[in-house]
């Protein structure tokens, strides 16, 4: 690990049921094991039920709030259009976005009462020039299971983040049914060669 | 070894660590992983789920009046069902170490109030402490558990959303067992609390918390952090981290212990510092207590405010006037909320559906089908506490007579049934009236991630049990008018219902179907269906059901323009669609069929 005292602030957001909190779960495990402190947080209770989830996780040399500050997140990790927008202010000015090309239709988008909003994605682009825009939902299909979203997700973040990739990948072995293991680790290495370097 | 945990595995490792023998808890958030937790992976802990929190601390109590090291857990408003025991648990004092855990839900992010619990500690004089991460949470069981046999008193550990589900590290130990004798000891002058006996109790009650306050002066977990003088933050809980992260530099004083305060620490502090603030959640707790002392606040809730939760950025910008970071803004968008829906497939959507037809006033509690009251189904009229919804329909019922006949309906979940139906269905069948109580039967404690309660035959741990009889309780209760029926069949359950709306007396509807996530017993199909588009009329009838696995596609103006005269369709998204078939009974037009 890096001896400085910075503190990196990753906040994960999308909808319910989307394997937001395993991923930040891997995430946080992986920086423990590679000596940070860490803490993370985020809200249950109502997030199965389809609603907004958001999981702050930090580590560095000490971490003293659980919760990243607004306007202090390094990188924001989404799994959806519109919740990326939702949190947008919690950013830094110099801070990364990853998203997923996903719609997930809220409650007054799939009543007809609102349509959902167009150019997300450009607007997300006009303020964030590098943002990568990842369409996982399609690659898991493609992969033949749509749960290792949250999986390619992380091996993308990996790749701005200093803990190597063999940590993340003995997290992943050791905290998955042993049938489940292989698929992961490959969407983990595929959402790793999304990014070059 | 550390491992990384949140708060409440934290604390169920702590009832394991420090010889916790028995334990028990209601599920709510954010308590619920306490116990599901000890259930999990302590098997050397006694432990299940009590239909209710009052039971909860009741059979704790009764665990250590017996020598045994006993925990009890539960959300902040599950302490106003334990308040009974809890008040005169004070005055009795206990035998083996008794630890209450409530966790604060400041914010409100799963709770109906953002009451705060320190309160309680001062109104039953027993003593409170409050972890401030992952760590703190597991040693401050230990604490509470040798502070309650050294003092004779249960011992609050106070809680909170943010603490109770955020994960940091923490050092494992070893589980060492409970130091008193097990067995059933006479003591009828420190037990049996006749007015008498109580009365002797009182003084000792009041002794004891000047004896703890004296403990929490040199107790390790309230302490002095000397930094920069020119400011000293008194400080508690995870608000603690949020005013060390904006001012590091600042001195400290970080009470472990709420209640009682530590006088002779906080006039220490005060004394060494310029300015004196406190920064705590919720209500003025710490603030009062200090300024009750003759201290000088500087600020407090002047700057912090009462309402809502405590944030990192609330907390620097109240000391410092400004955030220090850098926030990229907001995007200019009107975008839609995502509020928390009932499932695709949920029993209770067609529970609504049916009483939505019969134009009724709902009275409700807490649940999952309290999400009933959003649109587009908007079917709940109010939602008091648990078990409320009963009372207040039997209530409305025989005060309003003809204007509530047939229109005031009473709907509670098998869970909070259990909780705290009970009573009030027999109020119910006792005072009379015609008031029809629907229970959604689930199978499960739905709400809080799919507990078992005692009506789903299996404990805690998964260990086949009793499983109550809905049908043969209401009869107990002289019921005359049962009638239970599976709420996907919407048209029959809309019939039932209306046929006990007419009824002129007390009628109870068991509208059973398992939960849409549940995995056994299941009754859905998972069979995806499907909407002929060509058949749609683009009414919404389904589309009213709020059913996440529809969508409304509204027609272009080009297409309208072409002749057609719908504005638009429903479709179903057949990966979130599981084929319960409500959105298929209310379709007139015969436009929705299976999948082939």
């Amino acid at each position: 690990m890096s001896n400085n005292n910075r503190v990196y602030n990753v906040l994960i957001v999308g909808v319910g049921g989307q394997g937001i909190i395993l991923a930040s779960d891997v995430l946080a495990q992986a920086a423990a094991r590679n000596g940070y402190d860490v803490k993370k947080n985020e809200i249950h209770g109502m997030a199965q039920r389809g609603g907004s989830v958001s999981s702050h996780v930090r580590f560095g040399k000490t971490v003293s709030s659980p919760i990243i500050k607004m306007g202090e997140a390094d990188v924001l990790l989404s799994f959806e259009q519109i919740e990326t927008l939702r949190y947008f202010p919690f950013l830094s000015t110099s801070g990364k976005v990853i998203v997923n090309d996903v719609k997930i239709l809220p409650p007054a988008v799939f009543t007809g009462q609102m349509d959902y909003p167009a150019g997300l994605l450009d607007k997300i682009k006009q303020k964030v020039p590098d943002t990568v825009v990842v369409d996982a939902d399609a690659m898991a299909k493609k992969m033949g299971n749509p749960r290792v979203v949250n999986v390619i997700f992380l091996g993308v973040l990996s790749k701005f983040l200093d803990i190597p990739a063999k940590t993340y990948e003995e997290v992943l072995k050791e905290s998955l049914k042993p049938k489940l293991v292989d698929i992961n680790l490959k969407a983990f290495e595929e959402g790793r060669s999304l990014v070059a370097g | 070894m550390k491992e990384i945990m949140s708060g409440n595995e934290a604390i169920a490792r702590g009832a394991y660590e420090y010889g916790v023998r028995l334990a028990s808890a209601y599920p709510g958030t954010p308590s619920t992983e306490i116990l599901e937790n000890i259930g999990a992976k302590y098997p050397e802990i006694i432990a299940g789920w009590a239909p209710n929190e009052k039971v909860a601390l009741e059979v704790a109590a009764g665990a250590c009046y017996g020598g045994a090291r006993a925990l009890a857990a539960m959300k902040h408003v599950g302490l106003n069902v334990a308040a009974d025991p809890f008040m005169t648990l004070s005055y009795t004092g206990i035998n083996g170490g008794l630890v209450i855990v409530v966790c604060d839900d400041p914010e409100m992010h799963s709770s109906q109030n953002e009451q705060d619990t320190r309160n309680y500690a001062k109104f039953a004089k027993i003593p409170c402490l409050e972890p401030s991460d992952s760590q703190e949470a597991k040693d401050l069981v230990g604490e509470a558990l040798s502070i309650s046999e050294q003092f004779d008193t249960p011992v609050l550990l106070l809680s909170s959303t943010r603490i109770s589900h955020s994960m940091s590290l923490v050092e494992m130990g070893n589980r060492t067992e409970g130091t008193r004798e097990i067995g059933l000891k006479k003591d009828p002058v420190k037990n049996v609390m006749l007015p008498a006996m109580a009365r002797r109790r009182h003084p000792v009650v009041e002794q004891r918390l000047k004896d703890v306050a004296a403990f929490a002066e040199t107790w390790p977990y309230n302490k002095i952090i000397m930094g920069d003088s020119s400011i000293g933050i008194i400080a508690t809980g995870v608000a603690f981290q949020y005013a060390r992260e904006a001012m590091p530099e600042a001195s400290f004083l970080k009470l472990g212990m709420v209640w009682p305060l530590p006088e002779k620490l906080i006039r220490d502090f005060a004394s060494r510092v310029k300015k004196l603030v406190v920064i705590e959640d919720l209500d003025p707790f710490i603030e009062e207590g200090v300024r009750l002392m003759g201290v000088k606040v500087d600020a407090g809730k002047d700057i912090t405010g009462l309402c809502s939760e405590l944030s990192p950025e609330k907390v620097e910008i109240a000391l410092k006037g400004a955030s220090s970071a850098k926030s990229i803004g907001p995007i200019d968008v009107e975008l839609p909320m995502r509020p928390p829906n009932m499932c695709p497939g949920c029993p209770h959507r067609a529970t609504f559906t049916a009483l939505k037809k019969n134009k009724v006033y709902v009275a409700g509690d807490i649940g999952c089908y309290t999400l009933g009251a959003l649109p587009p189904l908007g079917m709940l009229d109010n939602c008091l506490c648990m078990g409320a919804g009963i009372g207040i329909a039997s209530g409305l019922g025989r005060a309003l007579g003809e204007l509530a006949h047939g229109k005031a309906v009473a709907v509670i979940g098998d869970s909070t049934f259990f909780h705290s139906g009970m009573t009030p269905l027999l109020e119910l069948a006792y005072n009379g009236g015609s008031t029809t109580v629907v229970i959604l039967d689930n199978r499960t404690t739905a709400m809080t991630g799919a507990q078992n309660h005692p009506g789903t035959g299996y404990t805690l741990r998964e260990a086949p049990t009793i499983s109550v009889d809905l049908v043969k309780l209401g009869e107990s209760f002289g019921f005359k008018r049962i009638r239970k029926i599976n709420p996907y069949e919407v048209a029959e359950m809309e019939k039932v219902i209306a046929e006990e709306l007419e009824a002129k007396e007390p009628s109870l509807i068991i509208a059973q179907a398992p939960c849409a996530l549940l995995k056994g017993n299941r009754i859905l199909s998972d069979k995806p269906l499907i909407i002929d588009q060509d058949v749609c009329k683009g009414c919404k009838s389904c589309i009213n059901t709020g059913c996440p696995a529809l969508e409304y596609v509204k027609f272009t103006e080009e297409e309208r323009g072409a002749g057609e005269k719908r504005k638009g369709y429903s479709k179903i998204n057949k990966t979130l669609c599981v084929g319960c078939g409500v959105c298929r009974e209310v379709c007139k037009f015969g436009s929705i069929q299976e999948a082939s």
